[in-house]
């Protein structure tokens, strides 16, 4: 190597010949040195490339957001449920599970049904009327003080969610119950994780964290005895 | 061994990487005992990834067959039970070392220029870690697992408009259940421990490029010697090194403690309600999320609904943990060091430690008249710490900081 001299001349023509071989593609046939670089063009052309790269990363993406999706097997999992409530006795509650949510079915009695248009319980409530922000927590043919479907007031289906958090709120009937405010609690329910209340029909009292009423699921009855939850009555 | 290693070097920079990140990476030689957190946060960290591979290969990531399958890693598989405690004592022993390590960056004012891309890196992986631990807390598929994941998850459910397709999308069904599981395992194991040992490397880069913070909070740089050695610097190898070995034998006495006498740690560790099986039909009495996450879940709580959703609850408590960020822009103090800052600041930051403290037992708390008070009461002081910042760290006389480290 260091007998060796540097043909500097070789070089430089080497470096040169590159030079050409990497703008041979420019249409215009003036030397490089003399040639003027189109910025503007080259700005769009990078430009371009990046939109259409975007949109490409775009359609990539799609398909793993996608995947996040309930998948067909967890929908069809979410077909309408039918409850026998020929043995139901009057306050009694059962629990069945609608698209993986509990959904109470319970029986009011006499009394606790006729309670739930008394004004002085519809004064602790909310929005009683269903008129205000609960305006969309049932299905319009429920949208009643009982929160039932007409001519069977006293059977509530009610989705168990507490429209806070989603707990699953304790049903609590007892009128006057010492722990939950004594003379103030009409009966209805009551969520642990965060102190909401609720009455007989699901709604839910002025003043405690849950937002809105609890949410009728769509129901009918199939015969007087049987209940399919997830289906509205044929009009 | 010479010829090793210059073999080594001439194709990978080994002595090289040694030196600038250990043998020849000069440290200030006034640390302290709050500077042991940050190793041992590493600690904690391989320490999880260990167990964790290894709990991996015996957990069933399937609502049907995840509770048994924890219960199997209990009882069945040798040595499994001490597997499973390492890696929950872990989660827990995690966020003690890493609120301990962030204290210390508010106590010396590490955060401060030019550090300030070190605490947002940092602040990234605590949110990240938030998120591990959350994930893996839902896979052993308790009680405490469903219900806690159906109130997190629920969190997104309540963004306006959206709300109820990015819930579903979350979920991958109408409820938390098996998609909701599935992925979750995937994250847990797979995607946020890489996203958490990426962040730590990057964290330390930064640290390393910047150098450490100390107890004065002065810049050892700035006086340097003949050689261009700081002169309150220390190669952190060795001294640093044995320093954290110390640190590493005390704090595994402790952990192991925990790990063979109290692995639930009477309900803060391990929640009593999670060792029934998910029952998607009925919420335990009293549910709270694990310790690391209360004082945000007290802020979600203390925050009443507005406009008929509970939605700027879950902006108060996002805002709660975001506003963290912006904490080396909201200082406006001349100096680092509690060492040496005003009055104002101490008092501050006093009130803020237990108004912290205050959430997170508030929110392993049940609701009622007298905690929903304090709640609101404590978020108030939480938030007035970050607002008023500006104005308390540019009232108030400093102390004079000397030109050298004063131990």
């Amino acid at each position: 190597m260091s007998e060796q001299t540097i043909d500097l001349k070789k070089r430089r023509f080497l470096t040169q010949a590159k030079l050409e071989m990497e703008f041979k593609s420019l249409p215009s046939k003036t030397p490089v040195s003399e040639q003027t670089i189109d910025l503007k063009k080259r700005r769009f052309l990078t430009q371009a490339t990046s939109v259409v790269g975007a949109v490409g990363v775009g359609f990539v993406a799609w398909p793993f957001i996608s995947s996040w999706k309930p998948s067909a097997r967890a929908k069809a999992a979410g077909a309408p449920v039918d409850v026998d409530i020929s043995k139901l006795e009057a306050g009694q509650l059962v629990r069945v599970l609608w698209r993986k949510k509990p959904v109470w079915i319970f029986k009011r009695g006499a009394e606790a049904n006729a309670a739930l248009s008394s004004p002085e319980l519809e004064a602790l409530l909310a929005d009683p009327n269903g008129s205000g922000n609960s305006k969309s927590q049932q299905p319009a043919y429920a949208n009643n003080t009982h929160r039932t479907i007409e001519g069977n007031e006293d059977v509530a289906v009610i989705v168990g969610v507490c429209t806070h958090l989603g707990c699953s709120p304790t049903y609590r009937p007892e009128p006057g119950a010492a722990d939950l405010g004594g003379e103030s609690w009409k009966g209805g329910f009551y969520c642990p994780c965060h102190g909401s209340k609720f009455d007989l029909a699901g709604r839910v009292y002025a003043g405690v964290p849950a937002p809105t009423n609890l949410v009728i699921p769509p129901y009918h009855f199939v015969s007087d005895t049987l209940i399919r939850i997830g289906v509205d009555p044929a009009a | 061994m010479k010829n090793k290693q210059s073999w080594i070097d001439q194709r990978f920079p080994l002595t090289k990487v040694w030196n600038e990140h250990l043998a020849e990476y000069y440290t200030p030689r006034n640390f302290n005992f709050w500077y042991f957190f940050g190793s041992l946060a590493m600690l904690v960290l391989v320490m999880q990834l260990v167990t964790g591979i290894f709990l991996t290969m015996h957990f069933k990531p399937d609502s049907a067959q995840a509770f048994a399958s924890v219960e199997y890693i209990m009882r069945d598989v040798e040595w499994g039970w001490l597997m499973r405690y390492l890696h929950s004592t872990g989660a827990s022993a995690f966020f003690v070392v890493i609120y301990l390590h962030m204290y210390r960056g508010l106590l010396y004012g590490s955060y401060k220029a030019p550090r300030e891309l070190i605490w947002i890196l940092g602040m990234v992986l605590y949110i990240a870690l938030m998120a591990e631990a959350f994930m893996g807390y839902v896979l052993p598929w308790g009680q405490m697992s469903f219900w806690g994941a159906q109130v997190i998850i629920s969190l997104f459910g309540s963004v306006p408009v959206i709300g109820p397709d990015l819930l579903s999308w979350i979920l991958g069904d109408y409820a938390v259940g098996d998609p909701a599981l599935n992925r979750f395992f995937s994250l847990h194991v797979v995607a946020l421990p890489l996203i958490l040992v990426v962040l730590v490397f990057l964290h330390i880069v930064a640290l390393h490029a910047v150098g450490s913070n100390n107890p004065d909070g002065i810049e050892i740089k700035k006086n340097k010697d003949k050689d261009g050695i700081p002169k309150d610097g220390i190669p952190f190898h060795p001294y640093y090194s044995v320093k954290d070995i110390m640190g590493v034998v005390a704090f595994l006495m402790i952990f192991c403690t925990v790990v063979f006498f109290a692995p639930a740690m009477n309900g803060y560790f391990l929640e009593n309600a999670n060792f029934v099986l998910a029952n998607p039909l009925k919420t335990p009495d009293h549910i709270a999320p694990l310790w690391y996450l209360t004082p945000f879940y007290s802020v979600l709580r203390a925050i009443p609904p507005m406009f008929g959703s509970q939605f700027p609850g879950v902006v108060g408590m996002f805002a709660a943990l975001l506003i963290l960020i912006a904490l080396p822009w909201l200082d406006r103090s001349p100096v680092k060091s509690i060492r040496y800052r005003s009055a104002p600041y101490k008092w501050a930051l006093g009130i803020f430690v237990v108004s912290f403290i205050m959430l997170g037992w508030l929110g392993m708390q049940p609701v009622n008249e007298l905690n929903a008070f304090l709640a609101r009461l404590f978020t108030i002081l939480y938030f007035a710490f970050f607002i008023l910042m500006p104005w308390y760290t540019s009232i108030g006389k400093t102390k004079e900081v000397p030109e050298r480290t004063t131990e």
